[in-house]
């Protein structure tokens, strides 16, 4: 894969596109099929949902986009450049520069401070935020320098977010961010992910097992069997402040 | 337990899944405690078995307890001896010292030739018969020859050797091939080192050997088996009074007889070898396996919650990873005793080289297994219970969720940490080693401990090389030494020092004496050298050589410990020969000497106080190498020389014994060092790794490389092997100095030096080693699957 442009967002072309993006686990009797020829078109800059019985297939499909595994089959194109054919160096560079991941168990650093954390992806990113900066996106301005063990679930998380935005990602990537927070911490770091949706224009990628949380989006994607069953586009978005769960 | 075998067999299961999934670091324990088990068997072992074949063939052939020599005593003395109370054998004899001539070399041979009894087996020193027969009676020539100096020069039943014996040439016809308890060892009196071609022993039938050195109806030592409970020092003394008249200089027990007491010095040493090393080694390897086993059971903790959610009890989980551990431990006994014990067989070969025994055979003792196996299995398992204990404590759902973050807040306040100047990688290492100082203090250890080994066990080629060093460049710098059969006048030194090829001469006097100081009692040899002697001397402890003043003695250091003199105390001396005065004399100084043991005057001050005229035993000389063969040819028919001692040989042949069979026992200890550091290191990373794969799984994510994320890994241990490279070395010098003092014999006294190379070859395995082992988990890290490690599981 070649180095991809830094385009600027829109100019109407999808930010994924995906034909018949297959995964296939182990071998012979074994094999399991998490992806069945996944076919989508994601466009830039929506806040997308992903939602999906579990082991439907939504890890697997948000992993290889995020070039964190490759296909077994069909093709990834990322702004229009197949991903599919990306060796391990290519992909490294794709994480770096355009995407940012935020996972259910935060994994932070526990040996570093939410700023350090933070610092760890600015020093390698190419036109950063300050970690301040990111981390005030979040509301963490006074948390600056604790160390993970030192914050609750909630502030752990909206780190890992901050984290995920300080490069200015292309895509975000969220699998489960809310799965271990009580509600009311969960909505605070909804708030967080729509903030940075919004003011960076990220397209970002939601997986959550909470329908409710479906109402935020711009696009719902339901999984099921390896598949995608149904793509809904919402015409009325609510806040995250007025949903529950 | 009540349990269906079906969950026994789930279980056992599991047990063989996990230990093929953590094959590479069980392999890895299992070496570090394989080192530790064949060290010490293999020490611990040839000790008793060449205890215990010396002690068997002492035992069969008879070896003597005392030897009393005597110029020329009448043959009915031995009555009188067989009387004395404690004595339950003894046998007269007649030993002449002797040159061979050897068409297989241009050397001269020195050696001796001693008798057998005409009729009957004798009743004490038995000779073991390889091949052929004893003398016939009657036959004068007939000879049975040791098999060592037979085998050097590849001599067989019916050959003949040309042979001056108290200065008569005869022709011996060889008739027999035997090994001797008495030449176990053998080796020329007054040499350092065996040399099986310049050392020759051959017995005749009595009679025959009598008419050849005017010896009939006499003998020239009596060889005696003490009763059991006897004492020593009485029947010494009741030898020594019956035989004095006859010219006696002393009798003598095993600790003085040149085989056995260089058999002893030898087993002393690996007595201490054995003492020390090994268990240097089994400890460090215990202490290792019990921090690894330790955290290998912590980053198991979810598969114990997952056991307890099944519903197994606390000892069942403790139990099954016992197991675990406990298959580990015996992987590594097992490879610990098969490898002991073939190195054990392979080194007692090599011990028959130089040890002439008709038999050595490798056996560790049951107790040997017995204490490897308890401290292995202990080590192991006291490891692995507390961490179990702990592990098995948590509460199933706990155990399964991913474990809080550790707390860095405090240990982080280091302010070094904060240098902002510091990458954020670079930081996390900081961070990790301060937050867990202990775990970085034991890798630490466990890698200075294999240094310290390395460099403990290296030191010996050091301090041997100083030894020759100073022993052979400083102190004895003659090429030869020429020994006349009796004390001659000066016109016989003379008469060598004109000889062609000889450089350069200096005459010596050497009489045998005993020293006493209070009660301690020691008997050594007087030498008499010219003032400032430039070919044989002493030296002090900085390498300078001490001339001994005027009417002044100068002492061995290790003599003058042993009878408890220093610089400046009166020492009362008895000669031994001559006639034999008693006197008291000052000890003007002590030198230092590596090798042998004695005491030096001014030749004219010996022949003073022996109240003779300008005597001398013989010669030293410095001697023109392309001259050496013609010179050798003269010495050999001059009827004056008892021996030639060939100096530079023996420094050869020193240098090529040690690299032989220092060299392999080096090899081993190295390799072993090697092993327990390649098993610190590689499981102190791999464990690392297994606790820290989440962390470095979301590097990757957030677009680190491989290489940034084998930094943090790998920059952490390699950190702390720098660290540990000062400790190892202070260590180690620690562990050469301990080494040098207990290994320092009557025989060898081991100098501490060690050479910088020999530092820096330590550093460079131990880094080597950090190296390979980075390298192996290196791969772990390029195959980390992103998306498995971010899991909630594990
Ligand atoms: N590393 C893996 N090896 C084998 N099977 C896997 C692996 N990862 C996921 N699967 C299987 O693939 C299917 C899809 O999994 P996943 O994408 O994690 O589902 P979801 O995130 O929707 O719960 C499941 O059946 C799961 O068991
Ligand atoms: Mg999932």
């Amino acid at each position: 894969m070649k180095p991809v442009e830094e385009s600027p967002a829109a100019q109407g072309r999808p930010c994924f596109v995906t034909r018949g993006l297959t995964k296939v686990y182990g071998s012979g009797p074994a094999a399991v099929q998490a992806l069945r020829g996944v076919d989508i078109e994601l466009p830039e800059g929506e806040m997308v949902v992903v939602l999906g019985a579990s082991g439907s297939g939504k890890s697997t499909f948000l992993n290889i986009v995020g070039g964190l595994d490759t296909a077994t089959a069909g093709q990834v194109l990322f702004r229009g450049q197949d991903m599919s054919r990306a060796n391990h160096r290519e992909l490294t560079r794709y994480r770096r520069r355009h995407v940012g991941f935020v996972f259910q168990f935060y994994n932070l650093m526990p040996s570093l401070t939410a700023r350090e954390n933070v610092a760890l992806v600015t020093e390698i990113a190419e036109n950063p935020l300050t970690p301040e900066d990111a981390l005030a996106l979040v509301g963490l301005e006074q948390r600056l320098d604790h160390f993970p063990a030192q914050m609750s679930g909630g502030e752990q998380q909206r780190v890992a977010i901050a984290r995920a935005i300080a490069k200015q990602p292309s895509v975000l990537l969220c699998d489960e961010p809310t799965g271990a927070l009580d509600s009311a911490t969960g909505i605070r770091v909804l708030e967080a992910l729509k903030t940075v949706n919004d003011d960076l224009g990220a397209t970002t990628l939601l997986i959550t097992h909470n329908a409710s949380i479906a109402s935020i989006a711009d696009r719902v994607v339901i999984f099921a069997d390896g598949n995608v069953r149904e793509v809904r586009t919402n015409t009325q978005k609510k806040q995250p402040k007025d949903i529950s769960w | 337990m009540t349990g269906p075998l079906a969950w026994f067999s789930a279980l056992d299961r599991k047990l063989v899944r996990d230990l093929w999934r953590m094959k590479t670091q069980a392999l890895a324990i299992g070496f570090v405690i394989a080192a530790g088990v064949s060290v010490h068997l293999l020490a611990a072992g040839m000790f008793s078995s060449l205890e215990e074949t010396r002690r068997a063939y002492y035992e069969r052939y008879l070896f003597a307890d005392i030897w009393a020599p005597a110029v020329r005593a009448p043959d009915a003395l031995i009555a009188e001896i067989r009387a004395i109370e404690g004595v339950q054998a003894a046998e007269a004899r007649i030993r002449m010292p002797a040159l061979f001539d050897m068409d297989t070399m241009s050397e001269p041979a020195t050696g001796e030739v001693i008798s057998l009894p005409d009729a009957g087996e004798s009743s004490v020193n038995r000779l073991h018969l390889a091949r052929g027969r004893t003398p016939a009676y009657g036959q004068r020539d007939e000879a049975v020859v040791l098999q060592a100096f037979a085998d050097a020069h590849g001599l067989d039943v019916g050959d003949t050797v040309p042979a001056t014996i108290y200065g008569g040439r005869s022709d011996l016809r060889i008739v027999g091939v035997a090994l001797s308890p008495e030449h176990v060892y053998a080796i020329a009196p007054g040499e350092l080192v065996p040399d099986d071609r310049l050392f020759g022993v051959m017995w005749m039938g009595r009679r025959a050997l009598a008419r050849a050195v005017d010896q009939d109806g006499a003998f020239n030592e009596a060889v005696v088996r003490l009763s059991r409970g006897a004492s020593e020092a009485a029947v010494i003394a009741e030898l020594d009074r019956i035989l004095d008249p006859y010219g006696a200089p002393g009798a003598y027990g095993r600790s003085d007889q040149i085989s056995d007491a260089f058999v002893s010095s030898e087993m002393d040493q690996l007595g201490t070898m054995g003492r020390v090393l090994p268990p240097v080694f089994l400890l460090v390897a215990a202490f290792l396996v019990n921090v690894v086993v330790g955290r290998m059971i912590a980053v198991q903790r979810a598969g114990i919650g997952l056991m307890k959610a099944f519903g197994y009890g606390d000892w069942e989980v403790t139990w099954h990873y016992l197991k675990l551990v406990g298959m580990i431990a015996l992987l590594g006994l097992s490879i610990g005793a098969a490898t002991g014990a073939w190195l054990g067989h392979a080194m007692a070969a090599l011990y028959m080289e130089y040890f002439r025994f008709p038999f050595l055979v490798f056996r560790a003792s049951a107790t040997d297994y017995a204490v490897v196996a308890a401290i292995a299995l202990a080590a192991i398992l006291g490891g692995a219970a507390f961490a179990v204990r702990r592990a098995a404590a948590l509460n199933p759902a706990e155990a399964m969720t991913p474990p809080p973050p550790p707390d860095y807040s405090k240990a982080a306040g280091a302010s070094l940490t904060r240098l902002s100047a510091l990458d954020q990688q670079t930081r996390m290492i900081l961070r990790q080693i301060i937050r867990w100082p202990w775990r970085a203090g034991l890798t630490v250890a466990g890698v200075a401990a294999s240094g310290a080994l390395l460099v403990g066990t290296l030191f010996f080629t050091d301090a041997i090389d100083a030894m020759i060093d100073t022993s052979f460049s400083v102190a004895n710098r003659q090429d030869m030494s020429v020994a006349f059969t009796e004390p001659r006048s000066r016109a016989a030194f003379h008469a060598i020092a004109r000889q062609p090829g000889v450089m350069a001469a200096e005459p010596y006097r050497s009489v045998p004496v005993r020293l006493r100081q209070g009660p301690a009692e020691e008997r050594a040899a007087i030498i008499g050298t010219p003032l400032d002697a430039r070919l044989s001397r002493l030296v002090d402890a900085r390498g300078r050589p001490v001339s001994p003043p005027p009417g002044g003695l100068v002492l061995t250091d290790d003599l003058a410990a042993r009878l408890g003199v220093r610089a400046g105390d009166i020492i009362a001396v008895e000669a031994a020969e001559g006639r034999r005065p008693s006197m008291e004399m000052p000890v003007s100084a002590v030198a230092t000497s590596y090798v042998g043991s004695g005491a030096r005057m001014e030749i004219g001050d010996l022949n003073r106080v022996m109240g003779e005229g300008p005597l001398v035993s013989g010669a030293y000389l410095s001697v023109d190498p392309e001259a050496a063969d013609a010179l050798y040819e003269r010495l050999k028919n001059a009827p004056a020389v008892a021996g030639v001692g060939l100096q530079t040989l023996a420094m050869e042949r020193l240098q090529e014994m040690m690299d032989e069979n220092l060299g392999t026992s080096l090899f081993v200890f190295v390799t072993f060092a090697g092993l327990i550091a390649l098993g610190v290191v590689y499981n102190s990373v791999r464990i690392s790794y297994a606790e820290r794969q989440r962390e470095l799984a979301s590097l990757r994510v957030l677009g680190f490389s491989r290489m940034d994320v084998s930094y943090i890994l790998l920059g952490e241990i390699a950190l702390l092997t720098l660290l540990a490279l000062p400790v190892g070395a202070a260590a180690g010098a620690g562990l050469a100095w301990y080494l040098a003092q207990a290994m320092s014999s009557e025989m060898f006294r081991m100098p501490f030096v060690i050479a910088p190379s020999t530092f820096g070859f330590a550093a460079l395995v131990v880094l080597a080693i950090t190296a390979g082992a980075s390298l192996l988990v290196r791969r772990q890290i390029d195959r980390l699957d992103m998306a498995e490690a971010l899991k909630t599981g594990e």
